[in-house]
Order: structure tokens, then sequence, then C-alpha cells
């Protein structure tokens, strides 16, 4: 019912979110067009921190009450962190392309960002190399847990690179202008709403995954 | 005695017995020196003397996670630990020590070879070093051990353990390389920010000594 | 809290997953007793015996060791239990000798020279005390398992198969070791596949099938024959 829900108010808040980010936003003085590529990085660079602290906690609350139900969020969060880390380099990649004129530079955001997606990949090939179901759940939620603890330090030490890397001009924050103010909450709402509905309904079909490996262990045996 | 140090005791006299875990950590370090100074000529290394140090660091760090681990599963000796009257977090402290203790060693030899191989001086900026070297190892292995440990129970240790290890510590190589380089540095007044990447590696450590010691017996337990 | 029975679990259960090892076991062993558990391979003795030993947490379920609750206080407990597996547990770097003294400082109890070399006299190893374990044959290094068993004299001996993999002679020494372990008062639990052996010193038998008990009885019950061949040489009800 909930995941219903979800899915119409992300089929509605989709067009009004294109909307805003490229009608009803003004076009950025200095950087054109390209800068429109912010109402959509700025809410992924979000989620992707938001799936982080889902899989920390998550985990945690496995580690603490021995659910699986907790793991299962936290793996799921962990995907959905892949997805949205990857999402955010590349539209921080294509928006940065035409001022920095290349692809890539260890800017802070991005070199986080690029620590952060290694830290999610790491727990997906350490889940993938623990067949017992127990001790996939418990050894990758400590590894969850402490992932998220190295990101508030993460962010400490790219502020460290920075100063010694001096950021060339690059993608700036919002402006003056509302419009623009309205257009981003507009738009990471509508990313919200539909990272709600990709989370749980992820999650239903995981429950489903590990019934069927369920049913399969209890043919062969 | 107690049981901590007992473990540190024993991992220090199998050490000694067989010197293995020290000798593959120095001699892969010196390699990885060798590599980079063959790669890049004088006037290029320039910018990147502390870079290699840490990377030569980092991956003799790891080979010598590895050689711990594979002591204790061994004759599945771990349970004979995990049997005894310990707390699972002492363990662990037990561990660290041991596991520090081998690669500071390593390192201690790996550091004079870079001076000469890099043209240093041997002044007062290679006790900088030193002391860079002493908080980055610690918060490399308080978090090393742990994984390490998470690694053992997979079905490829030595390959996943990397893949955990080198993200997590980056932090540590970022905080280590940028002191490293302040203290080489031939600008006047560079080392004035230096404390930030030290506090920084400390807190590193501390977080995760305690956040390890606290967790350690859900790594360990079946 | 002095408690009369040296080990007791209420409905243990141990889930690997959807895999039930133990589907609900509770056993009451009073002190003195030298209990044999035979079962198949899965049929949960390991499973069980690791949990008692603190090795294994289960999932569901007390057990209490000589009155201590192991989920409460397990340090306490692992104190007055030894545990023997067919891996030894031993570091094959160090001297026997070096192991033991190891494990004393583990354990905390007396580590001096005289009392290791008594240990060491006892399995037969006297004469190899400086010796790397590297050397050792499976035999002797079964030997040094049963010393570092014994070293912190636990009060509630675990064996999981230890017989296996042992010649005629290191199997005549664990017997003899086994006897003046229970002559002490103390407790052992034993699981094998070895009918004979198994039944040679016990004063209790029991029979585990699937992850449950099946059969708990006086060892020299003829029903325990009856059970192990039912079970175990025929294949079960399968």
């Amino acid at each position: 019912m909930t995941r219903q829900m979800l899915a119409i108010l992300s089929m509605i808040m989709i067009p009004v979110a294109l909307y805003c980010a490229f009608v009803y936003a003004p076009t950025e003085a200095t950087m054109g067009q390209i800068q429109r590529i912010f109402y959509f990085h700025v809410p992924q660079a979000i989620l992707s921190y938001t799936s982080a602290i889902l899989l920390g906690l998550a985990s945690l609350m496995y580690l603490i009450k021995g659910d699986l139900k907790w793991d299962r969020m936290a793996y799921c969060s962990a995907e959905l962190g892949v997805l949205f880390t990857v999402t955010t380099l590349i539209t921080g990649m294509i928006w940065a392309h035409p001022v920095w004129n290349t692809w890539w530079e260890f800017d802070a955001r991005l070199t986080l960002e690029l620590m952060l997606g290694l830290l999610f990949v790491g727990y997906h090939m350490l889940r993938a190399y623990l067949p017992e179901r127990e001790s996939r759940a418990r050894l990758s939620t400590v590894f969850g847990f402490l992932a998220l603890l190295d990101v508030p330090i993460n962010y400490l030490s790219t502020y460290l690179w920075e100063q010694h890397h001096p950021r060339l001009y690059g993608p700036g924050g919002g402006g003056a202008d509302p419009a623009i103010n309205i257009a981003l909450l507009v738009s990471t709402i509508t990313f919200g709403i539909l990272y709600a509905y990709l989370l749980t309904q992820r999650i239903a079909v995981a429950r489903i995954e590990e019934e069927v490996e369920y049913l399969e262990q209890v043919v062969q045996v | 005695m107690k049981p901590v140090f007992a473990i540190v005791y024993k991992d220090i006299a199998i050490e000694f017995r067989n010197k293995e875990s020290i000798s593959s950590m120095f001699w892969f370090g010196l390699l990885v020196l060798v590599i980079f100074s063959f790669s890049f000529d004088s006037t290029e290394a320039e910018g990147i003397k502390p870079g290699i140090l840490w990377v030569a660091f980092s991956f003799a760090g790891i080979l010598g996670l590895n050689r711990s681990l594979s002591m204790e599963s061994d004759n599945d000796c771990l349970q004979g630990l995990l049997l005894a009257p310990l707390d699972r977090g002492d363990l662990y402290l037990g561990k660290v020590a041991g596991n520090f203790a081998f690669t500071i060693v390593a390192e201690m030899i790996i550091l004079p070879v870079f001076a000469v191989l890099q043209h240093l001086n041997f002044d007062l900026k290679l006790l900088w070093i030193v002391g860079i070297t002493l908080l980055g190892t610690l918060g490399f292995v308080s978090i090393g051990t742990t994984l390490s440990m998470i690694s053992a129970h997979t079905r490829m240790k030595e390959v996943i353990l990397p893949i955990l290890q080198i993200p997590m510590t980056l932090p540590v190589i970022i905080s280590a390389v940028t002191a490293t380089g302040m203290v080489l540095s031939t600008e006047p007044g560079a080392m004035a920010g230096i404390s930030f990447p030290l506090s920084l590696l400390g807190v590193f450590s501390i977080v995760y000594l305690t956040a390890s010691y606290l967790i350690f017996e859900h790594v360990v337990a079946e | 809290m002095e408690s009369a029975l040296a080990l007791e679990s209420q409905d243990i259960q141990k889930k690997f997953g959807h895999f039930t090892a133990l589907g609900g076991v509770s056993i009451q062993i009073p002190k003195g007793e030298f209990v044999t558990l035979f079962g198949r391979n899965g049929a949960g003795k390991t499973t069980f015996l690791k949990i008692a030993a603190t090795l294994m947490r289960p999932t569901h379920g007390t057990l209490h060791v000589e009155g201590i609750d192991i989920r409460k206080e397990p340090e306490q407990a692992r104190r007055h239990i030894g545990f023997l597996s067919h891996n030894t547990f031993i570091y094959r770097d160090l001297s026997a000798i070096e192991n033991l003294r190891f494990f004393c400082r583990l354990y905390g109890v007396d580590a001096s020279t005289d009392r290791l070399m008594d240990m060491l006299e006892r399995v037969g190893l006297r004469r190899r005390a400086n010796d790397a374990v590297r050397a050792f044959s499976r035999g002797l290094q079964q030997r040094m398992g049963i010393a570092r068993v014994l070293l912190h004299t636990p009060s509630l001996i675990l064996l999981d198969e230890p017989y296996t993999g042992l010649d005629a002679q290191a199997v005549a020494m664990l017997n003899v070791v086994l006897d003046e372990i229970i002559a002490s008062g103390r407790t052992v639990i034993l699981t094998t596949h070895d009918l004979e052996q198994g039944l040679r010193a016990a004063t209790r038998a029991m029979v585990m099938d699937r992850g449950k008990l099946v059969l708990s009885s006086d060892a020299r019950d003829p029903a325990i024959r009856e059970a192990y061949s039912r079970l175990i040489l025929m294949g079960g009800t399968r």
C-alpha cells in the first residue's frame, strides 16, 4: 500500500521536478544551461550519503537485535548507495567537464564521493564472498557500521586534500535567485520520494529472494 | 602476566623464530620503493616523494596483516584463544599491539632505504617522519586488524582484505602524505598547519580502536 | 552458587540461516559423569559441544556450566571448561613447553617450569619439551592438545571426536588420561563414531539425530547399542 502510494507520488513529482529544473529555474549567468545538472547532482549526492547513514545505522541495529530484517535494509541501502554514488560522480563529471576541460580532478566533493563509492563496493564484495547467511549478515554489518564512521573522517581528510590541491573554479552552490532554491527543493523532495519507493520495493524483493533461497535449500536436502 | 600481554609476547616469540612477517614486509616495501625509483626520475619524484613512501608502507602493511592472520588460522589456533577466559576486546588489542610492532619494525627498515634512494638528508626531518609513521601505522593497524579478522571468514581471504582496507584507510594515507609532504617541503612555514593532519590521524586511531574493541566479539563469534 | 550439575542446557537451538542444526536440546549432566554422545555426521554433536564450550552462540535457549550461565558470564564459565577437537589449537612454530607456558598465561594459572614438565611427562612428551611442535606427528600433536586442555584444571572436559587419526599407542595414552580425569571427580563429555571406545569407560550415553536428543541412558543400557545400529549404521529412518 505504502509502496503504491510512493510510486504514484513519484510519478506525479518527477514531471514537476523536470519542469522546475528545465523551465522554471532561470538559466545561470556564468555557466549557462549545463548548470541545470545541479538540480540532479545535488539530490543524488545527498541520497548517496543518506544510503551510507542507513547502511551504518541498520548494520548497528542488526548487531544489537540480531533480526535479519535490519541486515536486509542495510544491503538494500548499500545497493542504492552504489547507484546514487555512480550517478553523482557521472553528473558531477558532466557538469565539471566544460568548466575544467577535463573529466576528472581530485576536487574535494568528487574525491569524497569516490571514497564513498569504494566503501559501498567493498561492502558488496565482502557479502559476495560469504555464502552462509548468518556470517554474511554478521560480518558485513560490522563493516557497514565501521564504514559509516569513516564518512565524517573522510570529509575532514578531503578538506585537508583541498588545502594542498586548491580547487579549480568548479561547480558552485546556489545563488541569490530564490527560484533556484525552490527548484532545488522540489528536485530534492522528488528524489527523496523516489528513493523511498526504490528502497521499500528493493527490501520487498529481498525478502522474496531469501524465501526462494530457503526453499531451494529445503528441496536440495 | 595478563592474558593480553601473553598474546603479544607469543606473537613476538613466533616472529623471532621464523622472522617471516617482518622480512616479507620489508622486502615487499623495498621492491615498491625500487619500482617507483625506476619509474620516476629525480625531478619528477620531488612532489610525490611522500606518496611513494606511504604506498610502500600501505602494501607492506597489508602483507603483514595477512601474515598475522594466517598464523592464527593454522591449526585453528584462534579457537584456542577464544576458549580462554579472555574478553574479545582484549584479544583485539593484543593482536593490534603485535601487528603494530611488526609493521613499525619493517617500516623503520624501509625508511632509511627510502631516504637514500630519494636523496634525503639524515636530519631532524626524519624524526618528524618517524612520528608521522607511528601515528599513521597505529590507525592503519587498528582498522586493519578488524578487517583481516573479517576477511579470514571469507572464501578469498587475502584478496578481500585490500578491497576493504584501502578505501577505509584513505584518510590515513591522505593525512600521512600531507604531513610528510609538509615536513619534506623546502618552503618556509610549510610545517605551520601540520597539527591538522596529525590530529586527524589521532582521531582515526581513537575512533577505530574504540569501535573495534567494542564490536570485536561479533567478528569472532559464530 | 554451587550446582550439582556439571552442565545443564534448556532448549538449546542453533540455526544457520534456514538450516536448523540443533532443534531444542535439553540435557542435564551431573558432576563426575563420563558421557559419550553418539550421532551421525551432521546430527549436531559438534555444534552442541561448541556451544557448551562458548565457541558458538545459541540462537535460543540457556546453558549453565557448573551453575554459571554461559551467556551472562562466559569468561567465568570458560575457566571451568576444557575443549579439544581434532584441531589441537597448538602453535607449530613454538616448542612444546613454550606452547604450554603461553596457555597457562592465557588462563592465569601457574606457569612454572616444574609444573609444565610434569604435564608433559603425563602425556609422554617430556623428552620433546624443547622441540618445535611443527616436527610432531599427528599422535604427538594430539597429546599436546590433551596437555593444553588439562592445564587450567577444568572441571568439565569436552572432547570432540578425539580418537580420530590416532594410532593404538596414542589411543591407549588418551584412555589412561581419561581414566585419571574421571578418578579425580571431573566430568567428561565425549563425542565419537567408535561405539566400543565410546562405551569403554562411559557412565552415561546419549544419541543425537538431526539436531535432537533421541536417547539418554545409562551406558550399559542395550537400547544404546540398538539406537546406534539403527540410526548410525543403518542410516536412520530416511
